[in-house]
């Protein structure tokens, strides 16, 4: 064969990952590790500005709060990889929140039940919405919108309203309980999270998740069952998301109706500062993380430093501009 | 088609085809077969039935009537993955590869390896073998590339590469590449000669799927017209020339080209000079149908 230079450049592989001017590189850098020093930098600014942001207690803490959002943000990025999106994720928090809250008194000491007929509730709004996207072929973002509203109004109806509290004490454990030094909930998300990790890098699923992201089509012609891929990521963002409000209830000792509103814009807004597109095919349950905890510290920090409430929202918007623009500058 | 049985059989015999959608007849009693290690084309224009063809063979399709033989034993294809066993894998026009994965995980996309860990439930994909085997394929067609460069940085002509080294890593013995020069920025005819020689030495048949004719006479020991549903023509390259071929594909027939003015029709003068060329096809269509009907 002849040395065309298409072939040299092939021949070479890696070295031209690192062509390219030095502006070039410079961009690669600060897309590829932009968001992590841009947190480096917060929390040497915290640990200066703030006295009581560098102990351990306050760090557990910020892991602890920011504990729910992660949790839902972790199945969010599975979906968001297949280039969807789950808006029902909010009213789901409430819906299974609720389940939980009134079938923990009554089981009395075991809240097994409770807590599966919880996780069962996410599992059942995650399948309508993977019906609709797969079998009805609506787009995901309309098949969500429906299902937020009807889990919301499930969630309404069922106590008409009313807030339901005061849980057994195994249930509130799941909240508020500790093993050892480490909060439950904060537990809860690590072996979350590093399960979630283990399948979207390791596992042939995982595999075909950015597959069907990346290239649907593509991915149909190889024999992948992209319809079971699809349903299977809105089923693990259903049981991640009604995690996320068994913790919520717990930690509150009890359930409101209305408990999660909102909460899908700050999960997808994690999710997108964690380096996923929302164009699907690109993402990890690291760079999630680290988007969750980024959002949380700087959350914990204004809170320290006696920032005005009111601001946190748009701090989390600037960040959010900030992660997209950083995004394009990715090496790959 | 000669009297004596051949040495060996053909590596797989497609035979009297029929497949109807419908009202419409897409394929009407078609036959082809190809030889071990020969490069086949199938020319035809849009619609002919090339590529209802092709998904009979990659087992999309089930034929309503016909048989498909490999090494000459009769044999079926009920789903795709089902073709692939037997050593068939098709390469797709846009080469179905996803961009945002790397070219080790496209190669395997759909049937990575696996191991065990922590016993036989726990399964992850073996990265290390996808990425040897990955270099062995792609040195074998003799363009090698590094199996950890995601596949949007590559060229028309190394995704080519990547859609054919797929075939390979799993030991294909036919493989069947459709329209294989329409996603490639220059139409490089030389390039796919390369290719096409590179999997003869391997031993692979191939079966191209095009409407150019200088990619088949360029590529192809053998080809096949297809006109509304029928082989209207069988050819050995250089046994007739593309203005010939070009006529057949759109008129059905030979015979209106070569006019000797001697009185004997063209297509019986053909068959009796040349005994390579096989016209039954052809005249029969011209005395029956090319009205679609099907009788």
């Amino acid at each position: 064969m002849s040395l065309t230079t298409e072939n040299i450049k092939a021949l070479l592989g890696p070295a031209d990952l690192k062509q390219g001017s030095a502006a070039t590189k410079v961009k690669r850098f600060v897309g590829d590790y932009g968001i992590l020093i841009f947190f480096a930098l917060i929390v040497v600014f915290l640990a200066v500005a703030a006295p009581n942001f560098l102990t351990l207690n306050n760090l557990v803490n910020v892991v602890r709060q920011s504990s729910i959002i992660g949790l839902i943000a972790l199945g969010m990025t599975f979906i968001m990889i297949t280039a969807g999106i789950d808006l029902s994720v909010g009213s789901v928090v409430g819906l299974a929140g609720m389940t939980f809250a009134l079938l923990a008194p009554a089981s009395g000491g075991a809240f097994w039940l409770p807590l599966i007929v919880g996780l069962g509730v996410g599992l059942l709004v995650g399948f309508l919405s993977a019906a609709m996207v797969v079998w009805g072929g609506i787009l995901p973002f309309l098949a969500t919108l429906a299902t937020m509203a009807i889990a919301r109004t499930a969630a309404l109806v069922i106590t008409d309203g009313q807030v339901v509290s005061g849980l057994s004490g195994p249930a509130e454990w799941l909240g508020s309980g500790f093993v050892g030094p480490i909060p439950v909930p904060v537990i809860i998300f690590l072996l979350a999270a590093l399960l979630c990790e283990f399948v979207l890098s390791r596992t042939k699923f995982g595999s075909h998740v950015y597959a069907v992201g990346g290239n649907e089509e593509s991915a149909k012609k190889v024999g992948i069952s992209t319809g079971r891929v699809l349903f299977m990521v809105y089923l693990i963002g259903g049981v991640t998301a009604a995690l996320g409000g068994l913790v919520l209830t717990a930690r509150l000792d009890g359930a409101a109706p209305v408990a999660g509103t909102g909460y899908e814009l700050q999960v997808i807004a994690a999710v997108v500062i964690g380096g996923t597109s929302l164009f699907g095919g690109v993402g990890t349950i690291r760079g999630t993380v680290i988007g969750v905890l980024l959002l949380g510290v700087v959350m914990n920090g204004m809170n320290l430093m006696g920032v005005s409430s009111y601001y946190q929202q748009g701090v989390q918007g600037i960040i959010l501009v900030l992660a997209v623009l950083l995004n394009r500058w990715k090496s790959d | 088609m000669t009297d004596a049985p051949p040495a060996t059989p053909p590596l797989v015999a497609l035979k009297d085809i029929h497949k109807t959608f419908g009202a419409v007849s897409a394929l009407r009693g078609v036959s082809i077969d190809v030889q071990p290690g020969e490069t086949f084309a199938l020319l035809g224009d849009n619609a002919a039935g090339k590529s209802t063809l092709m998904k009979v063979l990659t087992g999309v399709y089930q034929p309503d009537r016909g048989s498909i033989e490999l090494d000459g034993k009769r044999t079926e294809f009920p789903t795709p993955s089902a073709s692939r066993d037997q050593g068939v894998e098709m390469v797709y026009q846009d080469f179905a590869l996803a961009d945002n994965l790397d070219v080790r995980t496209n190669v395997f996309l759909g049937r990575e390896p696996q191991k065990n860990i922590l016993g036989p439930f726990l399964r992850i994909i073996d990265r290390k073998k996808m990425e040897a085997e990955t270099k062995r394929v792609l040195e074998r067609l003799d363009i090698p590339i590094n199996p950890r460069l995601k596949v949007k940085r590559l060229s028309g002509g190394q995704r080519q590469a990547v859609a054919i080294g797929r075939a390979l890593a799993f030991d294909a013995r036919l493989i069947i590449m459709d329209e294989p020069t329409a996603n490639l920025s220059v139409a490089k005819v030389d390039k796919l000669i390369e290719v096409t020689q590179r999997l003869k030495d391997l031993g692979i048949a191939v079966i191209i799927i095009t409407h150019r004719l200088d990619e088949a006479f360029a590529v192809a020991d053998r080809f096949a017209v297809m006109r509304q549903g029928q082989v209207v023509g069988r050819f050995h390259v250089g046994d007739v020339t593309e203005a010939q071929v070009a006529h057949l594909i759109s008129h059905g027939t030979l015979d209106d080209y070569v006019d000797h003015g001697d009185g004997i029709p063209a297509e019986r003068r053909r068959i009796g000079s040349t005994s390579s060329i096989d016209v039954v096809d052809a005249m029969a269509t011209r005395g029956t149908t090319t009205d679609g009907s099907d009788s």
